[in-house]
């Protein structure tokens, strides 16, 4: 109708008006991220996973006979080093005790995400894998193609669904060598004892990759990713919003 | 301020610190409740919060202890048995090996070898799990100790019998070397579950001097630690009888 065009205010609240992203820097608008219960699902369960991981190296330290490609779990002088031997009863006693509190919250938390279906966020869906393979490549700097921005990206999608399949596995597994001949129907159906207990090792190794790789990427993903996982709120490019 | 008028910066500002205050409180929290453990007095080698949460478990477990556990007939026995301990060996010979029972009654009940080689006889092909991990299948032949303590019950002052089940028998049963360098405790389910047996024949032949001869409890619903060598004596007590390694840590009952 004849007006000048108003500059959009940098306020949530309203919509700002089309703009097309290559002219002027787009303004920064609140976003919720991750909902109260999954933050708390993941910040109790990481000092309890570094606890279940310690006090099972503990364990495993009796009866050390694992090892691939002439690498021996562990060397001793990663024993030493870090005072993980001759603690088998301290490492049995934590183990049992928080065997509770991560399988518990690791329930709790499938529950929550079944019934808020949250849990949509996390199935990778068809696009997923082609996604993954491009997000692998990016990180790994062979691949030059910007990423679409959204909240859980393919690799993402895989991996935190995987993670919940781990923790399962080590419930399972864990059950099955802890006691063998009250649940011998699990011990059988996971391929023995000695079976169980080597794939109960593999997913320990399986976790501390996982946390690894984890770790980097947030390192990468910068500041106010990880903001969110503590607050719940993101700053996103307001044309962005709800996505 | 009226929190309609902030901008988003200033929004995420103030829920930032609300996170982060809160972040930081769950982080002594959970460093504190560490502490809290770490620092209690120690029970029987552990920590009292840690041997309730074993205690606990134990607890659970006991109205789970199967009526059998595997048994491995045709899988191949583990060659040669592994010998993990002599705790408890002593200077004994074969020659006076003697096997009491208190608690029976008034007075000790000596059983000589003689008599439990008259017994019925039972043989199994059993896993055998170390607490450390490792696991062997061995044949045990011996006397089921249900039936040992079947035979020798609790005679009460009125010259009745309580046999082992029956309301007014022990709770538990302890056992240890003839030097007393080693004890085990059991939960009467545990042993009176019927592949639980005093041992004198390993996989067909005599009970070896380093696997517990001439006899041996062996009691597959438990860890190897509760299968005690050289048994020497056997108590029927209603307190919970001391165990070697609980007293060192581990959990009391053992159960696999």
């Amino acid at each position: 109708m004849g007006e000048p065009e108003i500059t959009p205010p940098v306020h949530a609240d309203q919509q700002p008006t089309i703009d097309s992203g290559h002219l002027a820097p787009k303004f920064q608008v609140l976003q919720k991220k991750h909902p109260l219960a999954i933050r708390w699902f993941h910040w109790i369960n990481f000092p309890v996973l570094f606890i279940m991981i310690w006090s099972g190296v503990l364990i495993y330290w009796a009866n050390d006979v694992y090892g691939i490609f002439g690498f021996h779990f562990f060397p001793d002088s990663w024993y030493k080093r870090f005072g993980w031997d001759s603690r088998l009863a301290e490492g049995m006693a934590w183990h049992f005790t928080f065997m509770w509190v991560f399988s518990i919250n690791g329930l709790l938390y499938v529950l929550y995400l079944l019934l808020s279906g949250e849990w949509r966020q996390f199935v990778p869906d068809r696009k997923s894998l082609k996604q993954a393979i491009q997000v692998v490549l990016h990180d790994l700097y062979l691949s030059k193609r910007s990423l679409p921005r959204q909240k859980f990206n393919g690799a993402q999608k895989f991996a935190y669904t995987g993670i919940i399949f781990m923790g399962f596995g080590s419930l399972v597994t864990g059950l099955a060598i802890f006691r063998p001949l009250q649940l011998p129907w699990l011990t059988a159906l996971l391929g023995g004892y000695e079976f169980a207990r080597i794939l109960h090792f593999i997913l320990m190794l399986s976790f501390c990759a996982f946390f690894l790789v984890h770790v980097a990427q947030v390192v990468k993903a910068g500041w106010n990713n990880f903001r969110a996982m503590v607050t719940g709120y993101e700053m996103a490019p307001a044309d962005e919003e709800g996505l | 301020m009226d929190e309609k008028n902030l901008t988003d910066e200033q929004k995420m500002r103030r829920i930032s610190r609300r996170s982060f205050v809160w972040a930081l409180i769950s982080v002594f929290g959970a460093y504190g409740g560490i502490r809290f453990i770490t620092s209690r007095s120690q029970d029987m080698g552990v920590p009292w919060p840690l041997r309730r949460s074993l205690d606990f478990t134990d607890s659970l477990s006991k109205d789970l202890v199967q009526k059998n556990t595997p048994e491995f007939k045709n899988q191949k026995l583990t060659k040669p048995v592994r010998v993990n301990s002599d705790i408890g060996q002593g200077d004994a010979t074969r020659e006076d090996y003697a096997f009491t029972i208190s608690g029976a009654g008034a007075d000790d009940i000596k059983v000589s070898m003689v008599e439990l080689l008259k017994m019925p006889k039972t043989t199994q092909v059993t896993e055998f799990h170390c607490i450390e991990g490792w696991t062997q299948t061995v044949e045990w032949t011996g006397v089921r100790l249900s039936d040992v303590m079947t035979k020798y019950p609790v005679m009460m002052a009125d010259g009745s019998k309580v046999l082992p089940g029956h309301e007014g028998f022990s709770k538990y049963v302890g056992m240890e070397t003839a030097d007393g360098a080693y004890y085990v405790g059991l939960d009467m389910e545990s042993a009176m579950h019927p592949q639980t047996m005093l041992c004198y024949e390993m996989n067909g032949e005599a009970l070896p001097d380093e696997h517990g001869g001439p006899l041996r409890l062996v009691i597959p619903v438990k860890y190897g630690v509760k299968n005690i060598k050289w048994v020497g004596s056997m108590t029927y007590a209603d307190d919970r009888p001391k165990d070697y390694w609980a007293e060192q840590g581990y959990d009391w009952f053992a159960g696999l």
